[in-house]
Order: C-alpha cells, then sequence, then structure tokens
C-alpha cells in the first residue's frame, strides 16, 4: 500500500479536527472534535509502524497508549464541562469570559467584578467566609 | 527504493486494499466533515461513531488488528456513550440548535484549510514514492496481531503501561471528585441552589 493514503487522510482528519476546535461553540462539540485529532495521530502512528515494521512495535504501542490517554481526557473534560455548566448554566465556550481582561471603565461600569468561584472556591465551607458571600455564591465583599 | 517502485505499479493501478481504504477514508471524512458542521448535537455523536468506526477499519486495512478492535471497543463503546452522557448532563437541544458554530467560523475554515494544505502538500512530497509492505499472510505471526502485540507491549513497555494504569487511576478519581455534588451546606451558596 502506498504510504501516501494513510498519511494524507490523518492530515485530512487533523484538518477537520482543527476546524472543528476553532469553529465550535459548545464545549462537548469541541471535545469530540479533539477526539478527531488524537484519532488523526494514532492512524499515522499505526501507519508508520506497520511500514517501519519495527521489532519493538514502538508506534503501535504508542497509539494504545494514546487511547488510554485520550480516554483519560475525555473523562476529565466532560466532568470540567459538567462542573461549569453547574455552576454557570452553560457550556458555551464563548460565554465563559470571567478571566479576559476588561478596561477599566468596563470594570468601574460593572460594579462587583464577576467572580463566582464555584462550589469549590477557596473558602470551602469554613464558617468565617459565610458573610462574604450572598446565596448566589458571588463575593460581596 | 527504486526496487520498491518497481515491484509496485504505483498510483494508477491500485490494489484492491488501497482501493478498500481509499473508499473507507472518504466515508471516514465525510463522516468527519458532518460531525464538525452539523448544527444538531447529538447527530455529531452519532457520526463520530461512524468516523471513529471507519478510522478503526483503516487499521485492520492495516494489519493491525489488535489496535482497531482496542479503536472498537474504546472510542466505540465508551468515549462516544460518555460524551452522549454529556450531551445529556448538560441539556442539549434535541432538536437543531443554530448557535452550534461561534462567531469565528471563517477563520476556523482558513486555519483548517491551511493546515490541510501544507499538511498535505508536505507528506505526499515526502512520501510520494514510499510503499508500505502489508503483511497479509495473516495467522498468529502477522505484524498486528494480538500475539505480537502483546508481547511487545509487555516485554518492552511493561513500565510506561503500568504508568499508565496509575494515570487511569488519577483521572477516575479526578473525575468522579470534580464532578461529585458538594456537601448539603456547600450546596445552598452554589447558584444551582436556586432553581
Amino acid at each position: 500500500m502506498h504510504l501516501a493514503y494513510p498519511a494524507v487522510l490523518a492530515a485530512l482528519l487533523f484538518s477537520i479536527g482543527i476546524y472543528g476546535v476553532l469553529a465550535r461553540r459548545n464545549a462537548i462539540l469541541m471535545l469530540m472534535s479533539v477526539e478527531l485529532m488524537l484519532n488523526a495521530v494514532n492512524l499515522n502512528l499505526v501507519a508508520f509502524d506497520v511500514w517501519l515494521r519495527e521489532t519493538l512495535h514502538t508506534g503501535q504501542a504508542l497509539a494504545l497508549f494514546t487511547i488510554a490517554v485520550a480516554a483519560a481526557e475525555i473523562g476529565i473534560g466532560l466532568a470540567i464541562v459538567l462542573l461549569v455548566y453547574r455552576s454557570r448554566g452553560t457550556s458555551d465556550i464563548d460565554r465563559l469570559r470571567d478571566l479576559r481582561e476588561r478596561s477599566e471603565a468596563e470594570a468601574e461600569a460593572d460594579g462587583i467584578p464577576d467572580d463566582p468561584d464555584g462550589p469549590y472556591g477557596d473558602d470551602a465551607g469554613g464558617t468565617g467566609s459565610a458573610k462574604y458571600t450572598d446565596d448566589s455564591g458571588r463575593q460581596t465583599a | 527504493m527504486n526496487l520498491a517502485a518497481a515491484a509496485h505499479p504505483g498510483f494508477l493501478s491500485p490494489t484492491g486494499v488501497e482501493i478498500v481504504f481509499v473508499l473507507v477514508g472518504l466515508a471516514t471524512l465525510g463522516s468527519a466533515l458532518v460531525t464538525v458542521t452539523t448544527k444538531q448535537l447529538v447527530h455529531a455523536a452519532l457520526w463520530l461513531v461512524a468516523a471513529l468506526g471507519g478510522v478503526a477499519v483503516e487499521y485492520l486495512l492495516l494489519t493491525a488488528e489488535f489496535i482497531a478492535w482496542v479503536q472498537v471497543l474504546i472510542y466505540v463503546g465508551s468515549v462516544v456513550v460518555l460524551l452522549l452522557f454529556g450531551l445529556m448532563l448538560t441539556k442539549a437541544p434535541i432538536g437543531p440548535s443554530p448557535d452550534a458554530d461561534s462567531g469565528n467560523r471563517p477563520l476556523a475554515l482558513a486555519v483548517a484549510l491551511a493546515s490541510a494544505g501544507t499538511l498535505v502538500t508536505l507528506v505526499v512530497d515526502a512520501f510520494r514514492t514510499t510503499w508500505i509492505d502489508l503483511d497479509t499472510s495473516g495467522g498468529a505471526s502477522a505484524e498486528g496481531s494480538t500475539r505480537v502485540t502483546g508481547e511487545s507491549l509487555f516485554r518492552a513497555w511493561v513500565l510506561p503501561f503500568e504508568a499508565l494504569s496509575v494515570l487511569l487511576l488519577a483521572a477516575l478519581v479526578g473525575a468522579i471528585v470534580l464532578s461529585r455534588r458538594g456537601s448539603a451546606p456547600e450546596q445552598d451558596r452554589t447558584p444551582e441552589g436556586k432553581r
């Protein structure tokens, strides 16, 4: 088999993954695109392993490791997306702008800086911290 | 290289494996394109199954059987199910959602086309005269059979394998800790307590 076939297929899959990561708005759809990119890399690893016929089978072992790491990544990623959804009510990437740089005037206009640190903030369950947060989880002081 | 080029006829008279590879590759690329462009979120996950299954068939055609079945088990079996659960738990709309794509679509298209052009040009230029010698004799001694892969994995790559199991355990614990709901008094202070 011509080596260019799997290599070109992998390159195109990777580019489709890049498009998905950049163009999608939902965080889970972005994770799907990341999976496509990882699959392109795996295809390359397997193709080059079959081409080089190495005794240690580095390519196939590394492809297996990549698959396992991808499984771990998708688990952690989905947990993070769920946490973000639970604390913000949305999983749109475009709306998660709390860490953006903002101008002084904008900060003045907003009054309180928008800083909900979620259920796992730095004051986890301390009694002394109760007066700093109202019931919506926002820090007021 | 000349010998290999003489032994193989080249682009114009492809072998059967190559024809199947290209056809499955086209199906895979089509499914991947639908995955990243469809407006229906659940359909994206289901088209991802088709794309990942196509990649598994490509592994089979490259004689890497073990990886192909691992791909089916882990990607098609568990990763897509996890993604579907994620969509479900974040209350993704079932019907078409018009705002599935963000505003920087033209930029994304430009970046993707540039990377595709660069990579394909580079790869075709680099491997124009390279052929894979597929060992199609089959049997337990084939390149990607479970026996060969397992022997190399548990002889040469045991330490990375064990490290990987620790990584998976850490990821499991991390995912549980992240997605666990907080204790009761803490929950009152989160926005979801106002539901």
